[in-house]
């Protein structure tokens, strides 16, 4: 079955045993994301330390509800980013949303995404791009609130 | 699988032959199970032939113009009107052509909204236009099992003139709680509009009872039969409301073109949505003055190859006969409902009988999100919906993030029924519930 180049086994393991679940203090910032084409919701904390380039994503948590592909795609997503500095973890972000764009045409950076490249898949289904990257875009907006609020801090 | 109930059914075969893309196939070589008309249905080699004659023999700008290929163009339109208006029973002065189902409900909410903004700066309005006027105070009742369409432009409303929209709750077997009707019903609605079969639960309301408690209190009823017309004989004086919305594409007709049917005095006293060409009496500098219906509702050079495919679909429809239809989806709902509620882990979201019901049904599978049921049977060349079928708040009432939904018609047959029950089994296999 074709079916199984979209639903690879790293993604279904991450399915059933997601990574970082569960929203968790302390935090920065808290998001709220939904896919509207499909009512899945995503709410994602982030916490932020440091500062210029040495700011770290210290914690990503999140409570989800959706397919497979948004789930599993939240729980990689927290292993390739908490820990990391922003800078990586954006660089990350980028890397996997240009891959889901890319219909399946781009040869993803196994560097950068690790575990992530087995959504390459994701992309030649473009009905489900958009669950794949429902945890990511929420990490973004909470990541570049939290800067902004942080650096306010330190100021 | 052979005991399923063979009576009153179609000749699917032959019915088939007349879809192109239904003898297509998809994700490697799959046979095409569609199954996913509620959202938009196929369309008929008549249709396709109907609306390319149009273009290579008689296209021009329809109402403009006095050269033959106008006049022509003029009469296959009008003629499209007449035909449309008499599938449902209606003469063709009181149908009008829009872009969608969504475009006729709007053009009734703006009858409202713009005959509220003109009173509100003091315009004299007629006497008939003043129900249109609406404020604090006044009520705009639906149902939780509303499509969007049929919702937002509602809520929209409100929010422009201090109206208060209320809603008729859900019972949890899918139907619509009447026992809170002479409740909602007072002097202040203003407006009753109601789904006929909702197309995410598949319950068929009882819209002539609504429709007279809502007279009873003054209110205008605007029924919304985008699953109904396209699956069921109607008769629109029948129905009992005021104005009732369809689109053409869910009826076999081409995208782009809708219908909005009124009661002549009730066209008659709203006012205009769109403006512009096509639709006025007279313009002058200072102001202008409008067409009676319905061309007073069709601003700007009408969709007149769409109008003729819509008609074309209504002559197919006609010719296999409505009754026919209906009762061919009845089988195979029954069916379906039949062989899924058979199934461990999958219930039925909406009746789970097939009395006063349509043929949109949707389920879950305990434990697969709608999105991976849907992949799976997608794999298998089986075309569902899945989400929230644009009626978010009716997945919020049963609990459900979102469901897989399969709809009937007259090209389908019990093989369908039977791919996707054996489809449904596959995905229960895949994601390991079985
Ligand atoms: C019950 C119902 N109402 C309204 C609509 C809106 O129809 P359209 O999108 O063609 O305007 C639909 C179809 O999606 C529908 O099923």
């Amino acid at each position: 079955m074709q079916v199984e180049s979209l639903y690879q086994e790293i993604i279904l393991d991450h399915y059933k045993r997601p990574h970082g679940r569960g929203l968790r203090e302390p935090f920065n910032t808290e998001v709220h994301h939904v896919n509207p084409t499909c009512g899945d919701e995503i709410t994602l904390r982030v916490l932020i330390s440091g500062f210029g380039d040495d700011m770290v994503v210290e914690d990503v948590s999140y409570e989800s509800q959706g397919c497979s592909i948004s789930q599993a795609s939240a729980s990689v997503m927290f292993d390739l980013v908490a820990g990391e500095t922003v800078d990586d973890a954006l660089r990350a972000q980028e890397e996997f949303l240009h891959v889901m764009h890319s219909r399946g045409e781009a040869e993803p950076d196994e560097e950068i995404l690790g575990d992530a490249v087995a959504f390459q898949g994701v992309a030649k289904y473009p009905a489900r791009v958009k669950c794949a990257l429902l945890g990511w875009m929420a990490l973004k907006d909470a990541v570049a609130q939290a800067a902004t609020a942080h650096e306010e801090d330190l100021d | 699988m052979t005991s399923l109930s063979t009576t009153g059914l179609l000749d699917v075969e032959s019915i088939k032959a007349d879809f192109p893309i239904l003898s297509r196939t998809v994700r490697d070589g799959r046979k095409l199970v569609y199954l996913d008309s509620g959202a938009t249905s196929q369309k008929p080699r008549q249709v396709l032939d109907a609306e390319r004659a149009f273009y290579e023999q008689h296209n021009a700008a329809v109402h403009r113009g006095a050269h033959q290929l106008a006049e022509e163009a003029t009469d296959a339109y009008e003629s499209a009107r007449q035909r449309i208006a008499a599938f449902v029973g209606a003469p063709a002065s009181e149908l009008v052509f829009t872009r969608n189902a969504t475009e006729s409900i709007n053009l009734v909410a703006y009858a409202f909204s713009n005959a509220t903004d003109k009173a509100r700066q003091g315009v004299a309005l007629p006497e008939a236009t003043k129900r249109f006027v609406i404020g604090p105070g006044d009520e705009v009742l639906v149902t939780e099992m509303e499509h969007h369409a049929n919702l937002v432009p509602w809520q929209e409303l409100c929010l422009k003139t201090g109206a208060t929209l209320r809603w008729l709750g859900l019972s949890d077997e899918g139907r619509l709680d009447l026992d809170a009707l002479s409740s909602l019903l007072t002097e202040r609605t203003k407006v009753v509009s109601v789904v006929h079969q909702s197309n995410i639960l598949g319950t068929v309301n009882p819209v002539q009872e609504i429709a007279r408690a809502a007279h009873a209190v003054g209110a205008l009823v605007l029924v919304d039969a985008c699953q109904s017309v396209p699956h069921m004989p109607l008769n629109v004086n029948e129905l009992g409301a005021d104005l009732v919305a369809w689109s053409g594409h869910k009826m076999l007709g081409p995208t782009g073109i809708g219908c909005l049917w009124g009661r002549a005095e009730v066209l008659d006293s709203m006012p205009p949505f769109l403006t512009g060409g096509s639709m006025i009496e007279t313009v002058f500098m200072e102001g202008s003055t409008y067409a009676p219906p319905p061309q007073r509702f069709e601003a700007g050079v009408p969709m007149a190859a769409q109008a003729i495919g819509l008609a074309a679909a209504v002559d197919y429809l006609q010719a296999v006969g409505m009754p026919a239809i209906a009762a061919h989806e009845h089988a195979l709902t029954q069916a379906a409902v039949a062989s899924l509620v058979a199934i461990p882990g999958v219930r039925i979201i909406g009746p789970a009988t097939t009395i006063d019901r349509g043929s949109a049904l949707s389920f879950v599978v305990d434990g697969v999100h709608p999105h991976d049921v849907g992949q799976i049977l997608d794999s298998l060349g089986i075309a569902v919906r899945v989400g929230h079928h644009c009626a978010w708040p009716v997945c919020r009432r049963y609990g459900v993030p979102a469901t897989t939904r399969a709809t009937f018609y007259l090209y389908n047959g019990l093989d369908d029924v039977i791919a996707l029950t054996e489809g449904v089994h596959e995905v229960r296999r895949f994601w390991g519930v079985s």
